[in-house]
């Protein structure tokens, strides 16, 4: 099994600057460990006390997470995740 | 140093002076590693407030799925401050995730929806240290 994870500019720095790795995983959640053995640390970037951080969005073939399941949402040989910090501040 | 042609400042000015007192922000995107702000894109503020701003998470997708299309990538990140100074809070610090951007910040506090002179400047924003830079407007990208 094979997923396709696009990786944004800010994280490259744990993929030796791919723009794009493979990962293996039945949801987000076996993904993101399966990533962290390959691509030690970037786990941490994405997820926080056990959910995934509010200012980072992921997205499987084009449907955001969040409205899918979030870190259960379900993966199938194929799929394309792209995960995109959020552009956002406050004064 | 950020160097911008004048109606890309113009339309920057515009969108921040429009959406006043809410925060409003953008992107304008070049090539990659050109440094030339090229192309001016709006962009909704989905916390659509005085206080915060945020890309609505479908737009952002589609945004940055155009620029990979386009071999581009995000030049500038504005966004507008509307009861305060145009530098970086300690929450847009803690956000700024474009290690290549110029984050420029448009203070409206002063004309709000008016015409008149707003505060504009630029920051590089790097594992939390904010360095502001020179801005130069220049009649157009040479």
């Amino acid at each position: 099994m094979a997923i396709e994870v696009r990786i944004p500019t800010i994280l490259r720095t744990y993929t030796g600057g791919e723009k794009a790795v493979s990962g293996d995983g039945a949801t987000l959640s076996a993904l993101i460990d399966d990533l962290e053995g390959s691509h030690p640390g970037i786990k941490d970037r994405l997820i926080d006390n056990g959910d995934l951080r509010r200012f980072v969005n992921v997205y499987i073939n084009d449907e955001d997470v969040r409205f899918i399941g979030g870190l259960e949402a379900e993966l199938s040989d194929g799929d394309q995740v792209v995960v995109l910090p959020a552009v956002a501040g406050g004064c | 140093m950020l160097t911008i042609d004048q109606a890309t400042f113009d339309a920057i000015v515009a969108h921040a002076k429009r959406d006043h007192p809410d925060e409003a922000c953008g992107i304008v995107a070049g090539p990659y590693g050109s440094d030339r702000p090229e192309r001016f894109v709006e962009m909704v503020n989905a916390a659509g407030s005085p206080t915060f701003y945020e890309f609505d998470s479908m737009d952002l997708l589609a945004l940055y799925k155009e620029m990979d299309e386009r071999d581009e990538e995000p030049v500038i990140i504005y966004h507008s401050h509307t009861a305060t100074e145009a530098y970086p809070s300690r929450t847009d610090i803690g956000l700024a995730s474009e290690p290549n951007a110029h984050y420029v910040l448009v203070s409206t506090r002063e004309h709000g929806n008016n015409d008149g002179p707003v505060e504009f400047r630029s920051y590089r924003i790097l594992d939390g240290e904010v360095t502001e830079e020179e801005v130069v407007v220049v009649p157009a990208l040479g």
